[in-house]
């Protein structure tokens, strides 16, 4: 069995339907406040005419890592970024199925270009000047524990912060149908290799099996966590939002959890 | 910059597209110079240009019990894992490690889109028909979740999607997991194959030639999109490690656009420097260079300069998408594959279409194949939304 990836979280961001940020999302988990109306995500790193016009999963993603980094402190343009999403953006496959479908040759340059699953963190990389390495990763369904992973072993591998975001929107057309994502949710974390006393501690196991998922007993969290496969962060943030040391599985692959020891600063 | 790495080890790799099935056929390809490219018969309306087809794929189904994962992009994967004796390379290293220690982690661009281009097609009430009812097809993650399922594999499992450096980047994946010890070993590689939204979407860009693509030529007129798929098994180096090296990756973003590259090469530069650092070389070390080299206008500027600018004239350079078409996702593992040919065979594939050199092009491109010992050699993939990779591979005992 290999050591546990031990790394320090920085800083976190999130937005999930009723919760425009990681504050209204403790205060909610917390019971000080109720889930509030949808707003759309503030993703104030993307210069204002990128943020008119850029779609839903870069806004989505954008906002969350955004405020992630901003809690950390760090310098977006150094830190390596990986963005996790287990199907991009659903709104822009479905335009591109249904145009190909009926007038292929009209198919918008824009909406192809925004179609790449690394549109979000390029877009990214562009408004911050980052130059380090940028990944979009997929891993279906456990995209969340699988980008977890990942980004907690490029920190440790590579001896730097690292910058993770999961993020989905909500299916549209037939598509949608297949993916089952029925609302937009993003999480993010600054992830960090070197010890700090303030901030939260994960040590990170792979572990052999899926135990499924356990509800957090709060209908609100477990509904989102139902409806989006980034949502699988759920109890995770869940823990982080009450400050309360635990342990958890998170799924990463199939047949593969992650084991999660959140250990909080006391 | 990054520290050096320890090596692996490339316990067996190959590779599938339009020059044809497994390293022999793209090893005789490439010493006759003969291209793969043909106008294209694929798109589900005419499109007036050249692709790099596989043939026979439509002959060739998954076995049944994997028929639940059956398209066109798990199909091009399935025909190339049966070459060159890989099914049986991965089966022992999951038989010596256990299912849990070996890693799939492989690169797309499009993934099985295709089918669901096609349930667009022919909707019934709207809905996907009956027979694409078939969720694990409709994501990116369909490919690595297809070839982790034929193997029984349980270990970490990821898609990297970052456009046309996804199936080189997953070189660094398995390096740093193999590194801290999560994994003993990985399958790396990547499949990509034709589908309209590749076809018509670079078309809309006005990035597609209406002929065969012209890597580096003064007169190149855009890319020819084809398919492939390639794999390799990464290992640690043991005492009995015969095969090639993996000694270095780079890793890099340009800042710059979403779908023109940095126009002096930085983010590429910068992925080429880490190669280099992990490996522990110096830019005169490298004997070949397998280029990303699209033909399209901005690319092959920035790309020609860098070479340029970084290699002595004894370094060697050439892109083969004259042969293969630039198959998008794959791009990464058929190079790297490629690459590993020109140092198996001593043999550096030429810069097959071009005629009037780009004078922007230093004298480090080889435009007919050449015959010479290849000892260190990189790969360059850049992609979409300024995303670069670089591999650095060796022959063992390299860097001396």
């Amino acid at each position: 069995m290999s050591a546990a990836l031990r790394v320090w979280i920085k800083g976190i961001g999130l937005w999930a339907p009723g919760a425009a940020n990681w504050d209204a999302f403790c205060a909610i988990v917390g019971g000080r406040e109720a889930p509030g109306t949808d707003i759309r995500p503030v993703a104030d790193v993307l210069p204002p005419n990128e943020r008119r016009r850029a779609p839903e999963s870069v806004l989505l993603a954008a906002a969350a890592a955004g405020e992630a980094v901003r809690m950390s402190g760090r310098d977006a343009a150094t830190l390596p970024c990986v963005f996790a999403s287990a199907h991009g953006d659903q709104t822009i496959t479905d335009y591109m199925c249904a145009t190909l479908a009926g007038t292929p040759t009209e198919l918008s340059p824009t909406k192809f270009h925004n179609s790449v699953h690394n549109a979000p963190v390029g877009y990214w990389t562009i408004a911050t000047h980052c130059h380090a390495s940028s990944s979009a990763i997929s891993g279906g369904e456990t995209s969340f524990g699988a980008g977890l992973l990942e980004a907690a072993t490029l920190a440790v591998a590579d001896d730097h912060d690292v910058l993770l975001a999961s993020y989905d929107i909500a299916g549209a057309g037939p598509l949608g149908e297949m993916t089952a994502t029925t609302g937009p949710f993003a999480v993010a974390l600054v992830l960090s290799p070197h010890a700090d006393v303030g901030a939260v501690r994960l040590d990170i196991t792979p572990s052999p099996g899926n135990s499924g998922n356990s509800p957090t007993g709060n209908a609100w969290l477990d509904g989102v966590a139902a409806s989006n496969p980034s949502a699988q962060a759920i109890p995770l943030a869940h823990a982080l939002a009450l400050a309360r040391s635990t342990a958890l599985r998170v799924a990463a692959a199939r047949e593969l959890d992650i084991h999660v020891d959140v250990e909080v600063a006391s | 910059m990054p520290h050096p790495m320890p090596p692996l080890s490339i316990r067996a790799y190959t590779a599938t597209s339009a020059l044809g099935r497994g390293l022999d056929a793209h090893a005789d390809a490439l010493l006759a110079s003969r291209g793969g490219l043909e106008p294209n018969d694929f798109s589900s309306a005419p499109l007036d240009c050249w692709i790099g087809r596989v043939a026979g794929l439509e002959e060739e189904p998954l076995p049944p019990e994997l028929a639940e994962w059956e398209c066109r992009n798990n199909r091009l994967a399935w025909l190339a894992l049966r070459q060159d004796g890989f099914i049986d390379a991965v089966r022992d290293a999951r038989e010596r490690y256990g299912a849990s220690r070996v890693a799939v982690l492989l690169g797309t661009s499009t993934s099985s889109i295709g089918a669901t281009e096609e349930g667009y097609r022919r909707l019934d009430h709207g809905r996907m028909p009956a027979d694409l009812h078939r969720r694990v097809l409709h994501t990116p993650h369909s490919l690595a979740g297809f070839v982790a399922t034929a193997f029984d594999l349980e270990g970490p499992c990821l898609t990297v999607a970052t456009a046309c450096s996804s199936s080189a980047k997953v070189f660094g994946n398995a390096e740093r997991m193999i590194r801290l010890g999560l994994i003993d070993a990985a399958v790396v590689g990547g499949t990509d194959t034709l589908c309209d939204s590749v076809l018509f979407g670079f078309n809309s860009l006005e990035l597609v030639s209406g002929e065969p693509c012209r890597p580096f030529d003064a007169n190149r007129g855009g890319i020819s999109i084809g398919e492939a798929a390639g794999f390799a098994l990464l290992e640690r180096v043991t005492e009995d490690t015969t095969g090639p090296l993996l000694i270095g990756y780079g890793e890099a973003s340009d800042a710059h656009h979403m779908s023109t590259p940095h126009p002096e090469g930085l983010g590429a530069e910068i992925a080429l420097r880490d190669a280099l650092a992990r490996a522990g070389i110096d830019a005169g070390d490298v004997d070949y260079i397998n280029l990303h080299g699209t033909a399209s206008q901005k690319n092959d500027e920035v790309e020609a300069a860098l070479v340029a600018r970084s290699f002595p004239a004894t370094t060697r350079a050439s892109s083969t998408k004259g042969f293969t078409g630039h198959t998008l996702g794959a791009a990464g593992i058929l190079e790297a594959a490629i690459t590993l040919l020109a140092m198996r065979d001593g043999r550096i594939p030429g810069n097959l279409g071009a005629t009037t050199p780009d004078p922007l092009c230093g004298p480090q491109m080889a435009w007919t194949a050449e015959q010479r010992e290849v000892r260190i050699a990189l790969s360059n993939s850049f992609g979409f939304g300024g995303n670069n990779a670089c591999l650095a591979f060796a022959q063992v005992g390299e860097p001396a």
